[in-house]
């Protein structure tokens, strides 16, 4: 049987804005650092909440990246994901005309929408008694708002629109992309996520739901309390490798692979093997050996259930390896951006295997039974990573794992 | 022994988890109940909008059965001032 050549996919561009920083350079000095942007709240008034903690952007002026008129149509998440458009873009070094408009698509991960404009809306209704609300109030808060205003201020022609599964929102889009562009529908993806949770009728529903913790993330930690929410956005520039080798474009790494599954079973209650399906299906996708991998950006919420879960379903996928293999959750640093969650660690996964250089898992005080994979504690570690996962998992069991190796490697592989 | 606060929580739990009252006893645990976490949740929002108190995240961890429970509330009630057996 003849095998047909699949196209390879590497990604030649990055945008983050982050709680820990408003450029990749300095999100990733704080993820290799160790620093973590979780601290109190100040965008909402937390007086009447349980939780007083959060993984804010501080310091975003809107005003210094928009004109006026265009500010009205933005709400915070989308204007997050615009500046991370703009940003991959740049340092991709492409631009988009004619055709190569149209072979471009744009798939963002967004959970909530415009949490913001939709509280503003609620308070002037409810709180405020007024009869009338702001007229783009529809446009800013859908979740798709940041596709499309990526897509227009870009002039990109191809498949646009936004994935909305809870915290796998990005890596559903990220996949999708791949899966877009492996299967020539497109020669480039602007792919990623986005996320503005911090309205207080939020923070009050997240309060409800007994999950985020008073302090800070602590994943698989003895002691760990729950998430502790984030924000922010990350773009990828996805493209076909052959056309980013022609341009002499830089290569961050290669998606190789994509897995999905639905642990089918419950609303909010971590499964085990919907996640290791999940993790299987992106192996068999990528074609590798689960004994080829190095690193895990983990899932790694914090939560009681969670991390024992995520612990187990790896244990499953990997058996002995699982003991070699080196695992965080960069959550302990850039919280839990929901939507935007699986951009932000793809990111961290990404440059990790750049710069030789794991990211810890921030905050963590003593080892947990139930957690005893090596979760690089407290401490980033140098080592040499080629082959890597991304996992998300969201409620509702909707679980979503991406493979990827190293540029090096994608780089010296011969072309089948 | 009941008294009228097990009356109350037991009334509750019948209510929110939608079984027979006479199933419910004080000894009752949230296993034979099958109550998992997303039950606990809607059961102890029942509870703090029913008394008007706030029961803390710890406690939600905590609670196993309905004697656990009510023992908590017993507690959170008399910190807060409000009489045991206030409840209607």
């Amino acid at each position: 049987m003849i095998k047909i050549p699949q196209r390879r996919i590497v990604v030649t561009g990055i945008g983050i804005i982050s709680p820990l920083g408003h450029n990749l350079a300095e999100h990733w000095s704080a993820l290799k650092e160790g620093r973590s942007g979780i601290a109190r709240i100040t965008t909402v008034e937390t007086a009447a909440l349980r939780f007083h903690h959060g993984a804010e952007v501080h310091g975003f002026q809107p005003e210094k990246h928009f004109p006026d008129g265009q500010i009205d149509f933005l709400d915070r998440f989308a204007q997050f994901a615009l500046v991370a458009a703009r940003q991959a873009v740049a340092d991709s070094g492409l631009s988009f005309s004619g055709q190569a408009a149209e072979r471009t698509a744009v798939i963002t991960g967004c959970s909530g929408g415009g949490q913001s404009t939709e509280d503003a809306v609620f308070v002037a209704l409810y709180a405020k008694n007024a009869n009338r609300v702001h007229p783009l109030s529809i446009p800013r808060v859908m979740a798709s708002a940041a596709a499309s205003h990526i897509s227009m201020e870009l002039g990109i022609l191809g498949p646009t629109y936004n994935v909305s599964t809870a915290c796998s929102s990005a890596n559903h889009a990220i996949g999708q992309a791949f899966w877009l562009l492996r299967n020539n529908q497109a020669d480039v993806a602007l792919a990623g996520g986005t996320e503005a949770p911090f309205s207080f009728g939020m923070l009050k529903a997240w309060e409800a739901l007994r999950v985020v913790s008073p302090d800070t993330c602590r994943p698989f930690s003895k002691g760990r309390q729950g998430i502790v929410l984030g924000e922010g956005a990350a773009i990828l520039v996805l493209e076909e490798k052959e056309r980013a080798v022609q341009r002499g474009a830089r290569i961050y790494g290669e998606v190789t692979g994509f897995g999905m599954s639905s642990d089918a079973r419950h609303l909010t209650a971590p499964g085990i093997e919907g996640p290791a399906r999940a993790m299987k299906a992106a192996l068999q996708d990528a074609g590798f050996h689960p004994e080829q991998i190095d690193y895990i950006n983990a899932h790694g919420t914090g939560t009681a259930g969670n991390d024992p879960a995520e612990t187990m379903a790896i244990r499953q996928v990997f058996g002995p390896h699982a003991e070699k293999l080196a695992i965080s959750s960069t959550k302990s640093m850039h919280g839990h951006a929901l939507g935007a969650a699986g951009a932000l660690e793809a990111v961290a996964t990404l440059m990790a295997m750049n710069e030789g250089i794991i990211p810890p898992t921030m905050n963590f005080l003593e080892s947990d039974p139930e957690c005893d994979l090596d979760v690089v504690p407290n401490q980033a570690r140098k080592a040499s990573l080629e082959y890597t996962l991304s996992n998300s998992f969201a409620f509702g069991g909707l679980n979503a794992v991406i493979a990827f190796q190293s540029g090096d490697k994608a780089r010296s592989c011969m072309p089948w | 022994m009941s008294d009228n606060l097990t009356e109350t929580v037991l009334d509750l739990i019948a209510g929110t988890k939608r079984v027979p009252r006479e199933n419910l006893e004080i000894d009752t645990t949230f296993e034979q109940l099958e109550i998992d976490s997303l039950d606990a949740l809607n059961l102890v929002y029942a509870i703090e909008d029913h008394f008007n108190i706030a029961v803390p995240d710890s406690t939600i961890r905590s609670i196993k059965s309905v004697r656990d429970l009510t023992e908590h509330l017993r507690q959170i009630l008399a910190a807060s001032g409000t009489a045991q057996n206030s409840a209607s």
